[in-house]
């Protein structure tokens, strides 16, 4: 089942006063989301993550495409009833005490005064704010103020929650809260959209992600579609070794490291391992492990980009 | 319409939680109590003088609030994000333009009627003044069909504001509303003065600006009021068919406006 479908989006922005020039903030973006996931949408600042978060939100209108929540036209304003969105670095009316902007929340999305008590404190809880309930949004901290947005989104039980940048500015501490409330919220059976630059909350968080570069598409599915590749290679550790032993793998490994009491070496292929394997053998080493050399996220965001960059500048 | 509500309650508590509206209402009210001192130096007239500063007092600072809240109520929303969270909420553009502006409106409603409680004590003072009795009987219910024509003034004011509020930076929005203000004191100059160049032109151009520019002259009933003239059951009706009709087109207007927006 469908949660989202992005069909062809695009968003072009005028700059300038008096000679109005074009930029294209999102070209052509189509993903779909499905229910129940958690999906991350990632890329540098400026990709255009928060442009197609605010055009799901009705809060700017796409130049062309169209996209579908929840089987309904992302414009469907009774639609918006069953979605939770926290925007970018949340500012809200500082005036208000955290319980009352939950209150005030609660009643956009036209819930009544007897349900709202229960769900507010359920929430406060939840979000680790129940001491703080009567201190005006003046005072809290960059992360309570998160914790609060976060509560707001989830007042009306969402179907499927928008969150962007929900970890950008906390502390490893705020982070791995978000983290499991995310995690949470899956347990539940929502559909979580974040978007994100942090890549090591990527890897431990999604089902499957999007990657967005200069308003374009440059991959989607899950981690280990994207990682696939350079996955041939092998790290084998050995214990025990000698000067010898390191002559006779020479040919072998492809890199050699001694850090401390360990050999760390890095093979192309299979049948370089049980050659590796034969030598360690022969000179008495130890074999402590061995495994594919998997790609990192990170190198593979870089390399990606590495490569866009080639391909589109002079 | 519960969410129109809604927006309109947070209008209202914003503003009676900062600090300048406070202070804007103790200036009114030391104004409305200067003419106390005024009052003493005008033998005989006291009531007059008392009615005339008090209702002006009002006027101004009401549209002072008006103004200055009124250019901000889109307008900070949008610049400090805290839009973005609702109308991510099933709200549509319209109830939150609408929400606005009731929560505006209330806001200036408590503010008049603060006002007037002051206006009347110090009316009540100088009722018992030696010189003044017996003045006092016969406008007191003109006073406060003047203090309701000042609040649909406000209201239109309010509206004004909210229009360039939609679409424009709250120091312009200041400019035109204010510009908008004081041509609005003097529509009725402009038609006469149509009439007075006797060329058709002129004629079709300043009448087009009479119907299109508001036109505060038949609100301001301050000057009869404080000679103890009664205000014209038929002047109160039109002002507040007048103040329906317009109030609906600059409504319409920001919403509009409103919902073509992008919001950065």
């Amino acid at each position: 089942m469908e949660a989202i479908r992005i069909h062809e989006l695009t968003k072009d922005y005028y700059v300038g006063f008096w000679r109005k020039r074009k930029v294209r903030a999102l070209d052509q973006l189509s993903l779909t989301v499905n229910k129940g996931e958690i999906f991350g949408f990632l890329g540098p600042n400026g990709a255009g993550k928060t442009t197609t978060l605010k055009l799901l939100m009705r809060l700017i209108y796409p130049t062309s495409g169209h996209a579908e929540i929840l089987g309904k036209p992302f414009d469907d304003v009774a639609m918006h009833a069953h979605i939770g969105y926290l925007p970018e670095n949340p500012y809200f009316y500082d005036y208000l005490t955290a319980e009352e902007f939950l209150a005030y929340s609660a009643r956009l999305f036209g819930l009544n005064s007897t349900g709202m008590k229960s769900k507010i404190d359920e929430l406060l809880q939840v979000v680790d704010l129940k001491d703080a309930r009567r201190l005006q949004l003046r005072k809290f901290s960059k992360g309570m103020l998160q914790r609060a947005g976060i509560a707001q989104a989830l007042i009306n039980d969402p179907e499927i929650i928008f969150l962007d940048e929900p970890m950008s500015g906390l502390d490893p501490i705020g982070r791995r809260e978000i983290r499991d409330l995310i995690l949470g919220l899956k347990r539940e059976g929502k559909t979580v959209f974040f978007s994100t630059h942090i890549l090591p909350d990527v890897e431990t968080l999604c089902d499957r992600v999007a990657i967005i570069h200069k308003g374009r598409l440059r991959g989607c599915g899950s981690l280990t579609e994207l990682l696939v590749g350079d996955s041939s290679a092998i790290e084998m550790v050995v214990s025990r070794f000698n000067d010898e032993l390191q002559g006779a793998l020479r040919s072998t490994a492809t890199d050699q490291n001694v850090a401390g009491n360990m050999l760390r070496l890095t093979l192309p292929d299979q049948a370089a391992l049980f050659r590796a394997l034969e030598v360690v053998r022969a000179h008495g080493g130890q074999v402590v492990h061995v495994h594919p050399l998997k790609e990192s996220f990170e190198d593979y965001f870089v390399k990606l980009f590495a490569n866009e960059s080639k391909s589109i500048e002079p | 319409m519960n969410k129109i509500l809604a927006i309109a309650q947070n209008t209202f508590k914003e503003a009676i939680r900062d600090k300048i509206l406070y202070s804007l209402i103790l200036f009114a009210l030391l104004m409305i109590g200067s003419s106390l001192i005024l009052g003493m130096i005008s033998i005989n007239i006291e009531t007059k003088v008392t009615v005339d500063v008090g209702l002006s007092s009002m006027s101004l600072i009401g549209a002072v609030i008006a103004v200055f809240i009124g250019i901000n109520l889109v307008h900070k929303e949008i610049d400090k994000r805290t839009l973005y969270s609702i109308l991510a909420k099933p709200v549509r553009r319209t109830e939150f333009i609408l929400g606005k502006f009731f929560g505006l409106a209330f806001t200036l409603f408590v503010n008049l009627a603060i006002m007037t409680v002051g206006l009347v004590l110090v009316l009540t003072y100088v009722k018992s003044h030696a010189y003044s009795k017996g003045q006092l009987t016969e406008i007191h219910s003109s006073l406060f069909v003047a203090v309701f024509l000042i609040f649909l003034q406000l209201l239109l004011i309010t509206g004004i504001a909210l229009v360039f509020s939609s679409f424009s930076t709250p120091t312009l929005s200041a400019m035109f509303t204010l510009a908008l203000y004081f041509i609005g004191q003097f529509n009725a100059d402009i038609k006469h003065f149509g009439v007075d160049a006797g060329n058709v032109a002129v004629r079709m151009i300043t009448s087009g600006l009479y119907y299109l520019l508001p036109n505060f002259g038949n609100f301001n009933v301050i000057a009869g009021v404080s000679h103890g003239k009664p205000i014209a059951a038929a002047l109160v009706v039109y002002d507040v068919a007048y103040s329906i009709v317009y109030l609906a087109i600059l409504l319409s207007a920001a919403a509009v406006i409103f919902n073509q927006r992008n919001l950065k």
